[in-house]
């Protein structure tokens, strides 16, 4: 039997986050919003009109279907990242908060030390802190141990669609946490999605590979289907690959 | 270390050279799987994709460019309006209606004038706003542009300017008043034309102007815009010295994004006749292959070019583009007679061009950004 995932408060029964950036139009975004099943929606401040409830990803989102998780994408260190929180929160955007702090532009790999400041002053600010960063099981212990709601390594550089290259540190970081760890960033596939939940990561969140797909509707199926799959397998109990073959009765056993 | 001093060890005519010895096997390997993962950092692979030996690989290398904008920016438009604030200009360039020596009615916007030129931008729905002047320190001071900006800050989400340069402490002063984005052509890369096709005025001064993006880097613009004017000399020498300018900035201003322009000279009033003409083939080499070698790099096409040429392009790496513009001052709210800086090709209203964007499959994004950012 599955544990629900809870983040903040709130019970989720899909593990599958999305992104909102990259589609064609608020409409197939939403469509795919819709078959995706998921519970929780990302959406970049930069982009939303906050103060307006027509704004197109804000009525195509729907809040009272999804958790909105306004994110801080754009900026590049923790005072941005805090100004723009608070925006978003005084704007009715929620407790919610994704922390993203990318000074590069170009890779949108998250500064650690940034980071951790804007967590620790938001945190204090009563917001429930889902911090985007490097797959660094000591920086997530960190944000764990200043009260964030998750920590949400990425898997490969955001957009790659590369998959989980950072598969030995977040295997560490599942290890280790005591909050949900969510694979950000670079799943680029079903199966990398799955792969994640195989190795016990709580959910995993995927924009890219669901935005610019042929048929995004069809692909936050699949993507659905991958998440719930590599779930159930990793509740199942996967054996674990071995270097040397073990028979499955130990000849030795009697001499227990 | 500036991009001048980088570029002090390569000459105009070596890299032409270059160009041209590139053979079919080099661009394949220039096109092989390891180097389009990543973008590239090595220089001689785009002297490769923008050879004449590429000229028949051009419909893989716009596949591939399609395949990266895809990848990294999805599929969205971002629409920006430029907006005259004036055309006095100490400057002589031969191809702009700007130039000291023409004899144009000359105007500058007050900046009363200026908020409702912007206020006209605004109903259309223009968030993204590009303030354009020539260079003339007695009608645009750092003053003016400091009172313009912060009464258009109400308005715009986002406010780029394409002025004169001006010192990193100035650009500083802007980017805190809430001017997030400067572009600045260097119009040629090639020294010796550079210095025949700019008479008189400041900006005969190569180096001023070529290291001008790395003070708006320093004063800690977010974007920070490249181009070279398409039609004052060889295409392909133009296109390996902007890609060497665009990775130079990236790694040394990191936090800024760069975003390249492909300004084809139009029509203008003195009647300057372009050299070296740029043909749509070439402009699609010239755009996707640099696409391919700046994965991350912003790519803005404006109303020179037509509108059928503008539609076919956004699959092909565009990722923001002007709408409804008028290169007039003041000739948004129609209040003036001047002459525009060119003619413009593509005369489809802001809405229009949307809908366009949306009958393509791709979302027209008007907002990119947010004011907060900024104190």
């Amino acid at each position: 039997m599955d544990k629900p995932l809870v983040i903040g408060g709130h019970t989720f029964t899909s593990r599958l986050l999305m992104g909102t950036g990259k589609f064609s139009s608020p409409e197939v975004m939403k469509e795919a919003l819709q078959e995706s099943g998921t519970e929780m929606v990302t959406v970049a401040l930069r982009r939303v009109n906050i103060h307006d409830p027509g704004d197109s990803i804000l009525s195509n989102v729907g809040r009272d279907r999804y958790v909105l998780l306004p994110n801080t994408s754009g900026a590049r260190d923790a005072e941005e990242a805090v100004r723009l929180a608070r925006l978003a929160r005084a704007a009715g955007g929620g407790d919610f908060i994704k922390l993203e702090v990318t000074p590069d532009p170009n890779y949108l790999l998250p500064d650690p030390i940034e980071t951790l400041k804007a967590a620790e002053i938001l945190v204090k600010d009563g917001f429930t802190v889902l911090p985007y960063i490097h797959a660094d099981p000591i920086l997530a212990k960190r944000l764990e141990e200043v009260g964030t709601a998750t920590v949400m390594p990425l898997g490969s550089p955001i957009g790659s669609n590369r998959g989980i290259r950072m598969r030995d540190a977040i295997e560490i970081i599942i290890e280790m946490a005591n909050v949900p760890v969510v694979v950000d960033a670079g799943l680029g596939a079903p199966s990398h999605a799955a792969e994640a939940m195989e190795m016990g990561a709580d959910a995993v969140l995927v924009n890219t590979a669901i935005a610019v797909a042929g048929d995004p509707a069809a692909m936050a199926r699949a993507f659905k289907k991958g998440t719930e799959a590599g779930r159930e397998a990793f509740i199942a109990g996967l054996g674990k690959p071995r270097k040397k073959a073990e028979a499955s009765s130990p000849l030795t056993g009697f001499l227990r | 270390m500036t991009f001048d001093n980088v570029i002090e060890g390569h000459s105009w005519d070596d890299i032409t050279r270059q160009i041209a010895e590139k053979t079919p096997e080099e661009v394949r390997e220039a096109l092989s799987p390891g180097m389009m993962d990543s973008g590239g950092t090595d220089i001689d692979r785009f002297i490769s994709l923008v050879s004449p030996a590429a000229d028949e690989a051009l419909e893989e290398i716009a596949q591939r460019a399609q395949l990266i904008t895809e990848q990294r920016f999805g599929r969205i438009v971002g629409l920006y309006a430029p907006m005259y604030l004036s055309n006095s200009c100490t400057n002589s360039c031969l191809y702009c209606s700007f130039n000291a020596s023409n004899q144009i009615d000359r105007e500058t916007l007050s900046v009363e004038q200026a908020v409702s030129e912007a206020r006209h931008l605004h109903d259309e729905g223009f968030r993204h706003i590009l303030l354009v002047s020539g260079e003339d320190l007695k009608a645009v001071n750092l003053n003016y542009l400091k009172e313009v900006v912060s009464s258009l800050r109400p308005l715009f989400d986002s406010i780029s300017i394409e002025i004169y340069p001006m010192e990193t402490d100035q650009y500083r002063e802007l980017a805190q008043s809430g001017v997030d984005g400067l572009i600045i052509y260097q119009e040629t890369y090639n020294k010796d034309l550079y210095a025949q096709v700019h008479e008189a005025g400041k900006k005969t001064d190569y180096r001023w102007r070529i290291e001008t993006p790395e003070r708006g880097g320093a004063a800690g613009f977010r974007r920070i815009g490249l181009g070279s004017l398409l039609g004052l000399d060889d295409w392909r020498t133009e296109a390996v010295y902007l890609a060497m300018h665009a990775r130079h900035l990236m790694r040394k201003y990191w936090r800024s994004q760069v975003t390249i322009s492909f300004p084809r000279l139009r029509p203008a009033v003195g009647g300057y006749e372009p050299p070296c003409p740029v043909s749509d083939r070439d402009l699609v080499h010239m755009l996707t292959a640099l696409r391919v070698f700046l994965p991350d790099a912003g790519i803005l096409l404006s109303t020179r070019e037509s509108k059928e040429f503008r539609d076919n392009m956004i699959p092909l790496g565009v990722t923001s583009m002007s709408a409804g513009s008028c290169t007039q001052v003041g000739g948004y709210t129609g209040n003036s007679a001047t002459a525009g800086q060119f003619e413009i090709a593509d005369h489809r209203t802001p809405e229009e061009v949307a809908e366009t964007i949306k009958n393509i499959g791709y979302e027209p994004v008007w907002k990119d950004w947010d004011a907060a950012f900024i104190r």
